[in-house]
């Protein structure tokens, strides 16, 4: 009887903690569209189409840094996604025992590095790597394609986006780790025993398997990547811009939050800043909604496959 | 005996309490750009008299807002408020220290001392002066060899006071700027990248050969950056220095809400991008501590002028000191 109680009490407990995360949740939204009404009543949803952003004459528009967060994001994933797949791979499979604690310690080290210091790091020293030697060098062979063209300037969406990749490998890679060891023994000793290699029972048992946790983990890192406001601010080169050169200079949301927020001296600038981290919360919903959508579809494609 | 401890920490907890209530606690708010002055004022000021007066560094937009609500007993702004917004929310407003924004630049070869006039500065900001080597330029300065380079405008990306009185003084000098870009402390760029803070800008310009930015001096001439001497609405040429600000300072004139704008200023020897920081109350404030905080701003006044030129800030000229402190004193 007293267990049962105890039983009770804990699921008592951590129903509320759940429901206060819930609620959290629902409070941060509310507060988002309460404070943000004065912007939406001004611009309505021309808000989100809009290029203008001038403080000075009092017109706001979201549209240059929606682009600049997705495509910062997204470039940053590409970049970040194989790499963290490859580290976490050698980790599991490949590297020699006493190589394996050693080196995930020091990739979960880096996901403790302050985001301030990656931002100063890519600015004095990523920055001028950048325009000296790896933009001139794509601007020689890739300047064809319309995405890396223009003035090496070191600043701007490339480096924004190996910025924010370097800092969503510990955490992808990290999570791929555990999700790769937790792949049972016997599946893959199975398809080892039918012959295969080591790189087929990689690709077509463990990645398969791990698929779901590989997914949940990418989301934690692209949802980090959404976010990320320190490391950027200092090398996208903040200029609300909507070109496909990822040369040029760009702005994201967090980061034009963060810049203009301290200083903003009249209602209506704050309530569109306000709307702004609204739209990127709505975002990271919908882009999070996507995720599971695909996760529910593979799993449903797998059950109805013979 | 456990009666006795209880009583101990009972009396021990009162007799704390009592203290902390008895000393006076001022609270503040606002700009960063003075805060290391603000602070070692704040701490030496305690030292002497006993006052405890808390900054928080959150930038002139908050420390604004929460005077207004009446969260601090002061805010801290770089920009003056308009009449009408001091008007409407029964505050006052007056400057404490002045600062300068330096012209810096990132050119191989080229020391401290390239000259530029304000409208070389403003066309450059524009967008329409794009090659270091324009003619232009070289007129201005026919002894040096200004490399061939695309010019890289950096601008500050946070909004800030630096960037309030830098486009203050383009607007003064170009009056398509004041037009079409106007003033404030984030404005629409035509043309350049933003880096963040002062350490963003200096850093930006000095990865980037053919950059040119904007900083506060005393940032520029901690850090060594090497900087412009700009021609002054007289047509003369001055360095940013400690002096040529306060000569800007002391040909600005005064209004009585104290909203002082002197950048482009006349006089031979006036740097033309300077401009206050300011301290802004409630009128309708406790007695209490409207009284110590006229103290402390008389004691600034009287004794700080010193910490301000060692950290590298301006002092405001006297006939200033002594109009905000007849103003305060109506109170």
């Amino acid at each position: 009887m007293r267990k049962l109680n105890k039983d009770r009490a804990f699921k008592g407990l951590t129903a509320f903690l759940a429901l206060i995360l819930f609620l959290l949740s629902v409070g941060i939204l509310y507060k988002l569209i309460y404070s943000s009404r004065l912007s939406f009543e001004a611009f309505g949803f021309s808000f989100i189409f809009s290029r203008e952003w001038d403080p000075v004459q009092k017109l706001f528009g979201a549209l240059p840094f929606i682009w600049g967060t997705f495509v910062s994001s997204t470039l940053a994933l590409v970049i970040a996604l194989p790499i963290s797949i490859g580290i976490a791979i050698f980790l599991v499979e490949l590297a020699p025992r006493w190589m394996r604690q050693p080196v995930s310690f020091t990739i979960e080290l880096l996901a403790a590095i302050p985001s301030v210091i990656y931002g100063l790091w890519g600015l004095f020293v990523l920055a001028p790597i950048m325009q000296n030697w790896i933009e001139p060098f794509l601007g020689k062979y890739l300047g064809f394609s319309p995405f890396f063209k223009g003035y090496p300037l070191g600043v701007g969406m490339l480096t924004g986006g190996i910025i924010i990749a370097i800092m969503i490998i510990p955490t992808i890679s990290s999570i791929s780790r555990e999700v790769l060891s937790a792949v049972p023994g016997h599946q893959k000793e199975a398809a080892l025993a039918i012959g295969m290699t080591k790189w087929e029972a990689l690709w077509r048992v463990m990645l398969p398997y791990g698929k779901s946790g590989i997914t949940g983990a990418v989301l934690l890192g692209y949802g980090r990547a959404l976010g990320e406001t320190m490391a950027i601010t200092m090398v996208i080169g903040n200029t609300p811009s909507l070109s496909l050169s990822l040369f040029d200079p760009a702005y994201t949301i967090a980061s034009v939050i963060a810049n203009e927020f301290t200083e903003a001296t009249y209602e209506l600038y704050i309530a569109s800043l306000i709307e702004l981290g609204l739209i990127l919360f709505v975002i990271t919903f919908i882009l999070n909604a996507f995720a599971r959508f695909l996760l529910w579809r593979m799993k449903r494609f797998e059950e109805v496959r013979p | 005996m456990r009666n006795i401890l209880i009583l101990t920490l009972t009396l021990t907890l009162v007799i704390a309490f009592g203290i902390t209530s008895a000393a006076e606690i001022i609270n503040g708010a606002g700009a960063t750009f003075p805060y290391p002055l603000y602070s070692k004022w704040f701490y030496t000021y305690e030292k002497s008299t006993g006052v405890k007066i808390n900054y928080q560094s959150i930038g002139s937009g908050g420390g604004i807002q929460q005077v207004k609500a009446g969260t601090v007993d002061f805010g801290a702004s770089d920009a003056p408020l308009p009449k009408e917004e001091i008007d409407k929310h029964g505050l006052i407003q007056f400057p404490m220290v002045s600062g300068a924004v330096a012209v810096i630049y990132n050119l191989p070869g080229i020391p401290i001392g390239l000259k530029l006039t304000s409208e070389v500065v403003a066309d450059i900001y524009f967008g329409k002066i794009m090659k270091w080597n324009d003619q232009r330029i070289k007129e201005i300065n026919p002894n040096l060899r200004i490399p061939e380079l695309p010019i890289i405008v950096v601008h500050r990306s946070d909004g800030s006071g630096t960037t309030n009185i830098f486009t203050w003084f383009l607007s003064d000098v170009s009056n398509e700027w004041k037009t079409k870009v106007g003033s404030g402390t984030s404005v629409k760029w035509p043309v350049g990248i933003g880096g963040k803070g002062n350490e963003g800008v200096a850093g930006l310009v000095r990865g980037t050969k053919g950059a040119i930015g904007y900083v506060e001096l005393a940032y520029a001439l901690q850090t060594k950056m090497t900087y412009a001497i700009l021609r002054n609405k007289d047509g003369n040429y001055v360095y940013p220095t400690l002096e040529t600000t306060q000569a800007a300072a002391a040909n600005a004139s005064i209004p009585p809400d104290f909203y002082v704008r002197f950048t482009y200023a006349k006089g031979k020897d006036s740097y033309p991008i300077a401009g206050f920081t300011y301290l802004i109350l409630r009128k309708n404030m406790d007695r209490n501590k409207l009284s110590t905080i006229l103290k402390f701003v008389e004691w600034a006044y009287k004794n700080g002028d010193r910490d301000a030129k060692e950290l590298s800030y301006v002092p405001i000229p006297e006939t200033v000191k002594t109009k905000v402190l007849t103003e305060l004193k109506k109170l």
